[in-house]
């Protein structure tokens, strides 16, 4: 695709039942009522010179340029606030209106800098355009008046700056961070002349201001006022292409405007269903780290971890990782190997690793990421509806009457789905949050949370029984919708046990620490406010009883009958951007793709006709087994892709031990990340911009991943894996992605329509897509659950073993913010630091008291099994009792004190209960100094001629 | 094998347990959940500690796993999987 800008229809689409039929200019068009003037010579092909409005904001109607005649109509009413109406005659092009039109033109010019040559913006600005269009040649009011010409920019933030001396005052910016983003950043200060845009107060910056960097100002700026510094630095785009962002699961979608190899900007795709037209910091602006100076770019091998590494030919690398894995399969047989599938990675990618794992190392010993997020999302779902995933897309929350957010941060973790919700409340939805801190959804402009049940952490369960307790006992149950759709049975038996007192909230709210009358109301609310939706994180799934917590919402929504319609449903807000992918691909050790455990014969005939070799009927190790079988000496290579286990991963201490005891671990990724310490050999990935591929998407969107420049390292990760699959004597053909993905599809029942060409033209597509649903499923179990009856599941309230004492009083929780990603291989490397340079720890204010601590002090984390140090926040957003930390930095390695507790079904970690003791510290602990030292022993790289040691220069 | 593997996976079965109580036939719940999601391997170990250290429904439920179970190949020279696989 060239470079153009994205057709701009000046006024959002309207949805109506009623169309209208009228006449622009003579031509006659059909759109539904309530649809704009402006819209409507839009859609005919004809374009209304225009400055304040745009399609995704509300009409603004305020720079009189988009005047039109109306035949009937006095005057010169403007096209953006005007309805069209049943055989209206509109004239868009007349000398009267030429002339007014140049007369609004001249009066912005004249306060413009004339510098257009020069500008950054050359080519690529409204302002330049629409003078142009209204044939504005010269400007009659000179420039000695007063102007705004020789203002200040505000060059504060990393990725945008804002030139004052350009702006036209059309408030797009204001009205894009208030409708768009939500975040109500920015105001038109002043009024007429004076009037300007400013973050917040006068002294105020971009950077210091509530500004989170989201971008749609930029977007939304007609002229060079806000734009992106990278157009400044590299120049106009020349040609675009879309692709899917690779951070988290919302999957928003990007045009990549390029300038030859290199990415001029990301700007959010207009037509992307997950995100329509929306971004946040990271998709927008933190791709930098693909150029970063650490990342590698050769294979490299060592014979322990204690050498330096040895730069190789991707053809040694290759052949000795091969002998590697034959060795040690004929030493300790084939379930001595291993391999993990990344969640950041494509879906062709993650099938070729479970592939190789199970026909090439003969074992289904392979697992992915989502074992530590959403393992419980995928069991708790399969058992009570049939499918391991949620059952809406994102569109639906605009039907939504009231939300229920458990355990999640939407702003932080899934800022473009959070944007949605916000538009969403803003319009009058109710919202109910139960987090143990007070996240930024529960207060935020124009929105309150009618209820914040601020639970201590680990007692999920109990709160979900206690509000079923209440709806099942006031006779709030939707019996219709239980009779119809669910077992009856299993319904009465579960119904009775939630009724039981040692449920009720009252009974429950000394464990629960919230007033039962609070649990009380949110129930009653939940239960009667119309359409219920329920959004959920890995504050749900990341405890011991993560995956009773899926089923007990699970049930919470079939005993209020919110399933199977828009505005319903059980939504997992995914953390990584391909989580659900992962999971769908067969990467899990117990299940083929399409989730289909390896002991049913019938799909394991399927997978060994295709492939030609038998199928384990076994399930394989996960990763905490894989983890233990190494330090008992049984389990001995791994292959990882785009993981960073040792980071990510719950008690550091433990996995450094499994990591060490094996022979052979194979690190294929962008840097040499912290698992890479313990590796043998490692192979260079590409990024999301070096490659092609699919992402599916919270809503089980699968979205095309382009390539929009060529792998700096040689190669796309999926030729990588093939390369070591052909070297350990698989034979593997395949010249492109899609071919895998045909692949999956004959492979997948649920996949069975889904290709490349089909991907191409639509742009998404959200399984299933079969011959029952032949353009995908955006919601499900509409009529039926996929298992026939809905499943309700007793979920008793078991206390986790982690507990608090005299030595470890508080309970820590993790989380994330907005501007990091995980573990931070990427974000670390961008400018993204700005906003988080280090991870800190939140504390009450009383906690804080009774130990002596004040913000920015340095403290020392200890739990049961070990202690780091980092600084601490003072905040009432935690309760007293409660402490918070994000997991971004490697320097502060909060797994170190994170525990091997995990949830009774999945093994998901336990990451969000720990009992810690903080006391005091002047700074890192010794086990910090020790690993660190450990580390930059372990990053050395020897010369490429292979002359150990001859060569090591730091990093 | 370390006592402390042997140890966890009695942890892990117990908690299992606990959880599926409520079940209509705990014991089978607790016996199909183990089967589908742990290796042989792991219910070898466990099956090597018998009941010690395991609650009563994890106890019956290994019981019962070892009584459907088909034995396990013996030597690496019957398993078909390794030479199935073994290309290279
Ligand atoms: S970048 Fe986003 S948050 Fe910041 S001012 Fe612009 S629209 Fe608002
Ligand atoms: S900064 Fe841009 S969008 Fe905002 S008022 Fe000025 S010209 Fe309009
Ligand atoms: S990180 Fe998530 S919300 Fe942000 S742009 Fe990427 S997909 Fe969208
Ligand atoms: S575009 Fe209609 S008034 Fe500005």
């Amino acid at each position: 695709m060239g470079y153009e800008r994205q057709a701009d229809f000046g006024t959002p689409e309207v949805r109506s039942d009623t169309q209208v039929t009228c006449f622009i200019d003579g031509r006659e068009v059909t759109v539904p009522a309530g649809t704009t003037v402006m819209r409507a010579a839009a859609l005919t092909g004809g374009s209304i010179p225009k400055l304040c409005a745009t399609d995704n904001l509300k009409q603004f109607g305020s720079c009189r340029l988009c005047l039109v005649e109306i035949d009937g109509m006095r005057g010169t009413p403007a096209s953006c606030t005007t309805p069209v109406a049943p055989g209206m005659q509109v004239h868009t092009q007349t000398p009267k209106l030429h002339k007014l039109r140049k007369g609004v033109m001249e009066l912005y010019i004249s306060d413009h800098p004339l510098d257009c040559l020069t500008c950054s913006a050359n080519n690529d600005c409204e302002l330049q355009d629409q003078a142009a269009a209204v044939g504005l040649r010269d400007v009659r009011y000179g420039y000695e008046g007063e102007n705004h010409l020789g203002e200040m920019p505000d060059i504060s933030n990393p990725y945008f700056d804002f030139d004052p001396s350009k702006c036209i005052v059309c408030s797009r910016c204001v009205r894009a961070c208030d409708e768009v983003q939500g975040t109500l950043a920015l105001t038109i200060d002043g009024r007429g002349f004076d009037s300007k845009v400013s973050a917040g107060l006068t002294s105020d910056s971009f950077l210091s201001s509530e500004c989170v960097s989201c971008g749609a100002c930029v977007s939304a700026c007609p002229t060079a006022t806000l734009q992106e510094k990278a157009v400044k630095e590299i120049g106009k785009p020349e040609r675009s292409v879309i692709t899917t962002c690779a951070y988290c699961g919302v999957g928003c979608t990007f045009r990549a405007e390029m300038r030859g190899e290199q990415v001029v900007r990301m700007v959010p795709w207009k037509d992307g269903k997950a995100n329509r037209g929306h971004s946040c910091v990271k998709g927008r602006f933190a791709w930098g780290y693909a150029q970063h100076q650490e990342r590698i770019l050769s294979p490299m091998i060592r014979e322990s971890i204690d050498m330096p590494w040895r730069e190789v030919s991707w053809e040694e690398a290759l052949s000795h990782t091969a002998r590697e894995i034959n060795r040690i399969r004929d030493t300790y047989g084939r379930n001595a190997l291993g391999g993990i599938v990344s969640s950041r990675c494509t879906n062709e990618e993650g099938f070729l690793v479970q592939k190789l794992v199970r026909a090439g190392f003969g074992t289904n010993n392979v697992d992915t990421c989502a074992r530590v997020c959403h393992s419980p999302t995928g069991y708790g779902l399969k058992t009570t509806f049939g499918t391991s995933a949620g059952t809406q897309d994102f569109d639906s929350v605009e039907d939504s009457d009231v939300m229920l957010v458990i355990g999640a941060n939407p702003t932080d973790g899934h800022p473009v789905f959070a944007s949605r919700m916000k538009r969403r409340l803003r319009k009058g939805a109710k919202l109910i949050v139960i987090d143990p801190r007070r996240t930024d959804l529960v207060r935020s402009p124009h929105i309150e949370a009618d209820f914040h049940l601020p639970l201590r952490p680990g007692t999920n369960v109990a709160i979900l029984t206690a509000m079923a307790h209440v709806i099942v006992t006031e006779g709030l149950a939707d019996e219709a919708f239980i009779r119809e759709r669910c077992d009856w049975d299993e319904y009465q038996h579960w119904a009775e046990f939630v009724s039981a007192e040692r449920n009720s909230p009252e009974f429950l709210s000394p464990v629960i620490g919230v007033e039962a009358e609070a649990i009380r109301g949110a129930a009653r609310l939940f239960a009667t406010g119309g359409n219920g939706a329920i959004y959920y994180g890995l504050g749900v799934t990341e405890h011991s009883q993560g995956s009773s917590t899926v089923m007990a919402i699970a049930n919470l929504a079939m005993v209020t009958g919110n399933i199977g319609r828009r505005g319903v449903g059980v939504n997992p807000l995914r953390g990584q951007n391909n989580v659900q992918g992962a999971c769908d691909m067969g990467s899990f050790p117990h299940e083929l793709s399409g989730y289909r455990h390896v002991s049913d014969a019938a799909t394991r005939a399927l997978f060994e006709a295709e492939w030609g070799v038998p199928i384990d009927p076994e399930p394989g190790l996960r990763i905490p087994n894989m983890l233990d079988a190494a330090t008992d000496g049984e389990f001995k290579a791994l292959y990882i892709q785009g993981e960073d286990i040792l980071q990510s991963d719950p008690d550091t201490k433990h996995v450094m031990a499994g990591l060490a005891a094996m022979e052979c671990v194979i690190v294929h990724d962008l840097f040499l990340n912290e698992t890479a310490n313990y590796a043998h050999v490692f192979l260079p990935g590409s990024t999301f911009l070096e490659k092609n591929g699919t992402f599916t998407n919270a809503e089980r969107r699968i979205q095309p991943v382009r390539k929009v420049m060529e792998p700096l390292n040689g190669y796309e990760d999926w030729q990588v894996t093939q390369e070591l699959a052909r070297a350990v004597g698989l034979d593997w053909n395949y010249t492109h992605p899609s071919e895998i993905m045909d692949e999956i599809a004959r492979l997948t029942p649920t996949f069975a329509g889904v290709n490349y060409k089909r991907l191409d033209a639509e742009g998404s597509l959200q399984w299933p897509v079969t011959d029952a649903a032949p353009d995908g499923s955006p919601i499900m179990h509409i009529d039926s659950f996929v298992r026939g009856k809905g499943k309700f599941v007793v979920t008793d309230y078991v206390p986790t073993d982690e507990r608090t004492g005299p030595r470890f009083p508080l309970l820590l929780t993790t989380g994330r913010i907005l501007s990091q990603y995980n573990v931070g291989a990427q974000t670390r490397r961008t400018a993204n630091v700005v906003w988080h340079e280090e991870d800190l720890l939140e504390i009450h204010p009383t906690d804080a008291e009774n130990r002596g601590l004040k913000s920015g002090d340095w403290v020392k984390l200890a739990s049961r099994s070990g202690e780091t140090t980092l600084r601490a926040t003072v905040t009432d957003r935690v309760a007293p009792g409660v402490v918070y930390t994000t997991f971004h930095h490697p320097a502060t390695q909060a797994n170190v004190v994170t525990t091997d507790y995990s949830d009774w079904a999945t093994n998901c970690p336990e990451y969000k209960v720990t009992a810690v003791q903080i006391t005091p510290s002047n700074g890192p602990t010794e086990w910090q100094e020790d690993y660190d030292a450990q580390a930059t022993r372990s990053r050395r790289i020897a010369g490429v001629t292979g002359l150990q040691g001859a060569m090591e220069p730091a990093e | 094998m370390s006592g402390q593997t042997a140890e966890k996976l009695a942890y892990m079965a117990n908690q299992i347990a606990r959880n599926l109580v409520h079940d209509a036939a705990p014991v089978a719940s607790v016996a199909d959940h183990i089967v589908t999601f742990w290796t042989p391997r792991m219910i070898d170990i466990l099956v090597a500690q018998g009941r010690s250290g395991l609650d009563p429904v994890a106890a019956d439920a290994i019981t019962q796993i070892v009584a459907g179970r088909i034995p396990p190949s013996q030597s690496r020279a019957t398993d078909p999987l390794v030479h199935g696989s073994d290309a290279g």
